[in-house]
């Protein structure tokens, strides 16, 4: 297309022949399959494509990849509008939708630039300074806060995207496909290590895609690079993911990777709707070799936030890789050699280079001849003072640096131009180092922090730029030798062949600490030195934290913010480092080094999602009769996992009214009900009677074979934990029961004292909650039923009494007949095979018709329950609950010499008169239904606070008693029945008379 | 996400496995004779250490076996694992730290 | 006894065999639910050759040598499952007699057997793309060179608890699940296969 007026006719990694349409801020623009929004954008001529954080002030493209703080956007639309996404990492495709962030009305004419004309009430610390006092106030003051500080918006609808997540294991996890990334892959993948190669660009290659220089292996670097990447994708067991983002290094070497699956695709496009968007890969690798580059610092100067501000080796990529012209006319900015480099390579894309602009007094070099000899002006000792132009650099201004730096002098100098290109020298990449809590150690050599000592358990070793090394020759070198190591590590013993030797390159120049970039006026005035571009902080903010004692680098972090946006300080950590220690005397070192944490960039919640949403967030357990349940109109209540039918409505009921029927059934007929998901456990060992009897507060050594027994287990701390049933099958054989919540508790309670601490006694147990299916059986008239169903089952109350279990064949099925009961009916619990539960409930149903057989639910059950009293673990206790507290003296036994909770039983406070003791409760007005958890008090007052007693525990309505029933935990309470107590709740108080806990004989 | 070498199993996530308590800390045999001041601290007060920590984990995702793990409350490094019933090893001492 | 058509697996409600009826050909992975089998779950002292002898005995199989294998053939094997713990697998309808056969044979032992076979549901995955279905739940390393045929192991498998043993080439692997779960996990099993050309089996 030919209205893209800053694209170069030739060159870059861009397919000229697909043109892709797209659109920023409502207006068209056209680019090339292999831009990026940002090279787009550029290429087309745009340069404002924000506003900051703070200021609003302008901004444009500083950066070319993962470190961008100013270029942050708005893509897509309805629900698939995703902010805060860095356009120069955002690929194009067509039809894509963006927008800048940040700005009101316009991005040219954005009202909340006015703060920045109060710039002076907005120092470090502001927010802490302003916004504390008074106490109370915070919170409004945090809604506007927000409001005002928002950039992108979020979607508003459900993510209509899927996402997919996964495991993976490999010897060699290489982080980067640059040079050294490469080698390292080459070398391992070639002795035969299982290889995983992630980048998070597009294409592999890293810094050798916009190399124009290099001659590796005697081919020009990106056709190195191509026959590398054919070779690595040949290969069985190496694994490439481009558009991978390592993001996160955890303990014992686990990296999260996230693969951006679709997210270069139209939503519209035929393939977008086949993949997950994106796929989150957990890996855990032998070895990790980090080969994640170096990011370029800009230098902080004034004003070097226009746009068309830029890192200079940004601007480099942007024209080699790319074929985009950042600017037309480009003034650059150094302390060091790479730059050179980069305003020549833009020379020869035919960008005018009036000037460099050498921090240095006296710079030599190959490069510095070259760029001399190509006509630039090299102004060393020089500084750049000033930046004109507001929406778009129209200028800079030069001076004379003086001799420490500390100051410009002499005339100015202007010199027209719409890019500055600027370099301060490069930062290894030490993110996923720092991240694995590696420790960094400064380098003056480079004036950078590099990979220094490990964390025992991690292991990861840093390569090429990544390690500080900048010569390609060396970084391919430097990637071979961890390659193979690597692969030798993991017992590989293929030949890893030899390293890649690149062609020579000039040798780099020291570098020149400048940390603050001079200009004529005194700092803070007349413009802004920008540190950290995303949450605008400047020079200015780090020289008032000095001022005002600030000398960790982790207070300086958070009373200027420095660091803390989701750039994570890419750009401005060290900057902000140097420069304090700068003004407090010291080495960079002893100011600190920044804690780099996950993730390097954002990433979605989605990912880490994957399909575990909606229906697959947790487990539904299913019980064998579940999809009778649901067939019969069964709302489910969740009891942990499980799903229990909780009524059974029939056509027209409310809840309540099918609750109501359900309980008076069962008093005055027959009701069934599935209690599969009690927990149980088969206990078997010659000591399993003593092991009952350490673990149940009452005696165990007595129960006969085939009866059952009512037990309650305590903490050790005396407070109960858990209470069932359990039998004995046989002399060393019992079947114990648990409620269902307390299933996988009681059962890693239970083996934790038997593996822990009884060593030497013999006790196995093993979890029999899903062998058996329990089906419930009760009423007054289940025996009858029970005749019918199981004609051979001794049902007289003689032969099967309360409390005793029997084998009998149920319904045509081998059965064990348990006759326990939770309602105070006659019960038998039937516990069959799960395959046959299906067949035994629809018999029972067939058989129980002329009864009038009624299936209940959860509610019904527990309404049952509580017209007699009993307590259910977990409603009437909180784990601060003594068996004495509820009134169940009776369980436990005087005369064992110990069992699990005896000794706290005995505490002080475990003897404690105003203890909360469990009542009943009934309400004045029988119609009212308390709610569970209100709160009671004993004198009621006008308004809080009141000394509140207790709290009920379980309240329902009683169709038997034809009135509400309450339970309630008391202080003093059983001393108190007879008294009036009061529930204030919902504006009214409830009035109601303690008694004893039961309500039905 | 550390990973923890289970005795019998071998190594696994530790997702895999529950935390149970720290080690090495007996049932008193004479709970009756001791004050409730001493019981308290022998049932509710444990240590925190900066450094080598002697506790109890569960493999719950796999053989459901409690097991001792000497581990770097700093670091994360495990410097044993050992089963129940075992003394504490001086990992200090073999590891040279 | 009832009829054995009054039987339900734990996934018949699912319908398979009329979706697998309509199944295609060379899937990625194909899914199926396994039949009922007799699972007996035995506990023991894997260093006393009595005990070891006792199970020999009663099942014709010797207990598996090393940790995380799988020993014996077709119906009748046995899965380590810890270092006192196994299970040993029969065909359905062998439980009680199973069961009977070991305690006889570990009497005056300390010893136990425990019928389980109720409480597993068995799922099975075969085919190419199996590996890749179970690495979105499984974060153990499925690897041919480090987990193959004749391997099990009690892990994690999407939110579940499950026992995974290969049993073939393929690769073929059968998932044990605690019935209540089987929904869940089959369902999820399901959504992932959907990427990797699912095919149901009956
Ligand atoms: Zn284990």
């Amino acid at each position: 297309m030919s209205n893209q007026a800053n694209r170069l006719g030739t060159g870059g990694r861009i397919d000229r022949s697909k043109p892709l349409r797209f659109t920023f801020d409502g207006k068209s623009y056209y680019g090339y399959q292999g831009d990026t929004l940002a090279s787009a954008l550029l290429a087309n001529g745009v340069v404002l494509v924000g506003r900051s954080f703070k200021y609003h002030r302008p901004r444009g493209i500083l950066s070319a990849g993962a470190e961008e703080p100013n270029a942050l956007i708005q893509l897509g639309t309805g629900n698939r509008t995703e902010p805060n996404l860095r356009a120069t990492q955002i690929e194009l495709y067509d039809g894509l939708v963006a927008e800048s962030q940040n700005r009101w009305p316009s991005l040219a004419n954005d009202m909340g630039a006015v703060n920045s004309l109060f710039h002076r009430l907005f120092p470090s610390g502001f927010y802490y300074k302003t916004f504390m006092w008074p106490k109370s106030f915070w919170m409004k003051y945090e809604l506007i806060i927000r409001r005002m500080a928002g950039l992108g918006k979020s979607p508003t609808e459900p993510d209509p995207d899927r996402y997919d997540k996964l495991y993976a294991h490999c010897d060699a996890l290489v982080v980067g496909s640059g040079p050294a990334g490469l080698a390292a892959a080459l070398a391992a993948g070639r002795a035969g290590a299982r290889v995983i190669l992630v980048d998070e660009q597009q294409e592999f290659g890293g810094s050798l895609l916009h190399d124009r220089q290099a001659v590796i292996d005697g081919k020009p670097a990106a056709d190195w690079v191509a026959s590398a990447v054919a070779e690595l994708a040949a290969m069985p067991e190496v694994t490439l993911l481009p558009r991978t983002v390592a993001f996160a290094y955890y303990d014992h070497n686990a990296v999260s990777c996230m693969e951006r699956v679709t997210d270069h695709l139209a939503p519209n496009s035929p393939d977008f709707a086949k993949q997950p968007r994106q796929r989150l890969w957990r890996i855990r690798a032998k070895d990790i070799i980090l080969a994640t580059g170096a990011i370029e610092r800009p230098l902080v100067y004034l004003d070097n936030d226009r746009p068309g501000c830029m890192l200079a080796s940004a601007a480099q990529t942007f024209v080699n890789r790319y074929g985009a012209m950042p600017g037309k006319r480009a003034v650059v900015m150094t302390n060091n050699d790479s730059a050179y480099r980069a305003a020549l390579d833009l020379a020869d894309a035919g960008v005018a280079v009036p000037a460099i602009v050498d921090l240095r007094e006296d710079p030599q070099g190959e490069l510095v001849a070259a760029a001399k000899q190509r006509g630039i002006d090299v102004l060393a000792g020089h500084a750049v003072t000033r930046v004109s132009g507001k929406l778009a650099v129209s200028g800079v201004e030069v001076m004379r640096l003086s001799p420490d730096a500390k100051a410009v002098n002499g005339p100015a100098r202007s010199i027209s131009c719409d890019l500055v290109m600027s370099s301060s020298g490069w930062q290894p990449t030490v993110h996923l180092f720092s991240q694995s809590r590696g420790k960094l150690r400064w380098e003056p050599g480079i004036l950078a922090f590099v990979p220094d000592k490990q964390l025992p358990g991690q292991n990861s070793h840093s390569v090429g730029a990544a390690a500080g090394i900048f010569n390609t020759d060396a970084c391919l070198a430097d990637g071979h030798a961890a390659g193979a190591m690597a692969a030798n590590a993991a017992g590989c013993t293929g030949s890893s062949g030899d390293a890649p030797t690149a062609s020579s390159e000039p040798a780099a120049g020291d570098l020149r600490a400048v940390w603050y970039v001079p200009s004529s006026a005194p700092v803070g005035r007349q413009g802004k030195h920008f540190i950290d571009y995303q949450n605008d902080v400047t020079a200015a903010d780090v020289m008032l934290a000095h001022r005002e004692g600030y000398r960790s680098v982790e207070h300086l972090k958070r009373y200027t913010t420095m660091g803390m946006a989701t750039d994570q300080g890419k750009t401005s950590n060290v900057n902000a480092l140097a420069l304090m220690a700068e003004l407090r005397g010291v080495s960079v070192p002893e100011v600190g080094t920044t804690t780099f944490r996950p993730p390097y960039t954002p990433v979605t919640i989605g990912a880490f999602s994957g399909i575990d949403k909606g229906d697959f967030l947790d487990p539904i357990r299913k019980t064998p009769l579940h999809s009778w349940h649901e067939q019969h109109g069964a709302p489910f209540e969740t009891v942990g996992q499980w799903h229990r039918a909780w009524y059974y409505p029939k056509p027209g009921e409310s809840m309540h009214d099918a609750v109501n029927r359900e309980v008076k059934a069962v008093r005055t007929s027959v009701g069934i009900v599935d209690a599969s998901t009690l927990g149980k456990i088969d206990i078997q060992g010659p000591d399993a009677a003593w092991f009952l009897n350490m673990v149940y507060t009452n005696a165990w050594s007595k129960l006969e074979p085939g009866k059952c027994r009512y037990g309650l287990m305590l903490g050790e701390d005396g407070m109960v934990m858990d209470d069932g049933v359990t039998s004995r099958i046989s002399e060393n054989h019992f079947h114990m029961t648990t409620t269902t919540g307390g299933a996988a508790r009681v059962m890693a309670w239970l083996e934790d004292w038997l593996q822990c601490e009884w060593l030497d006694k013999k006790v196995y147990l093993t979890s029999v909650t899903e062998q058996w299916a329990v089906i419930g059986v009760s009423g007054p008239l289940a025996s009858k039923l029970m005749a019918e169903v199981a004609p051979e089952l001794p049902l007289d109350d003689a032969t099967f009494p309360h409390l005793s279990f029997r084998d009998g064949v149920v319904a045509g099925v081998n059965s064990r007949i348990y006759r326990i009961t939770f309602t105070g009916e006659a019960t038998y619990e039937i516990n069959v095979a799960p395959s046959y539960a299906m067949h035994v409930w629809r018999a029972l149903m067939q058989a129980g018709e002329k009864y009038g057989i009624t299936p209940y639910g959860t509610e019904a059950m527990h309404v049952l329950r509580a017209e007699k009293g009993f307590i259910i673990v977990g409603q009437e206790t909180d784990g601060t609950t003594t068996p004495q507290d509820l009134g169940m003296d009776w369980i436990v036994s005087k005369q064992k010499p110990d069992f699990l909770g005896k000794r706290s039983l005995q505490r002080s406070d475990t003897g404690r008169p105003d203890r909360k003791h469990l009542v009943g409760l009934l309400t004045d007005n029988p119609n009212e239904v308390l709610p569970e958890g209100a709160q009671i008090v004993a004198e009621l007052k006008d308004k809080p606070p009141m000394e509140m007693i207790g709290h009920v525990t379980s309240s329902y309505w009683s169709p038997n008693c034809g009135r509400s029933i309450a339970m309630a935990l008391v202080k003093n309470g059983r001393n108190r029945h007879g008294e009036t107590v009061y529930m204030p709740y919902d504006g009214k108080v409830v009035r109601a008379k303690i008694g004893a806990p039961k309500f039905l004989d | 996400m550390l990973v923890i070498p289970c005795p019998y199993c071998g190594p696994r996530d530790e997702h895999e496995f529950s935390y149970a308590r720290e080690g090495h800390i007996a049932r008193p045999t004479n709970a009756e004779q001791i004050s409730d001041a001493d019981w308290a601290q022998d049932l509710f007060m444990r240590k925190n250490p900066k450094g080598v920590h002697y506790e109890r984990w569960m493999h719950a995702k796999g053989c459901r076996r409690y097991f001792n793990v000497a581990r770097d409350t700093v670091t994360h490094e495990i410097y044993a694992v050992y089963e129940m019933g075992q003394p504490a090893p001086d990992v200090k001492k073999e590891s040279g730290r | 006894m009832v009829e054995t058509y009054q039987r339900r697996t734990a996934l018949a409600h699912l319908g398979l065999v009329g979706r697998a009826a309509a199944g295609k050909g060379g899937a990625g992975v194909v899914m199926s639910e396994a039949g009922h089998r007799t699972i007996i779950n035995i506990r023991g002292n894997a260093q006393d050759p009595a005990f070891a002898a006792a199970v020999k005995s009663a099942t014709g199989v010797d207990l598996p040598a090393k940790a995380n294998t799988v020993a014996g053939t077709g119906a009748r094997q046995i899965l380590w499952l810890g270092p006192n713990e196994w299970w040993v697998t029969g065909a359905d309808g062998e439980a009680d007699a199973l069961v009977e056969a070991l305690r006889g044979a570990f009497t005056g032992q300390h010893a136990t057997a425990c019928d389980v076979s109720e409480s597993r549901a068995v799922l099975s995955l075969k085919g190419p793309k199996t590996r890749e279905v179970l690495a979105r739940g499984v974060s153990l390393d499925l690897h041919p060179k480090v987990f193959g045929i004749g391997q099990c192991a009690q892990t994690g498998l999407s939110r579940c608890n499950v026992l995974l043993h290969q049993v073939g080439e393929g690769p073929h692997f059968e998932i044990y699940v605690l019935k209540s779960f089987s929904d869940y996990l089959w369902r999820w099993l399901e959504q992932i296969a959907g990427d990797f050309d699912l095919g149901i089996e009956a």
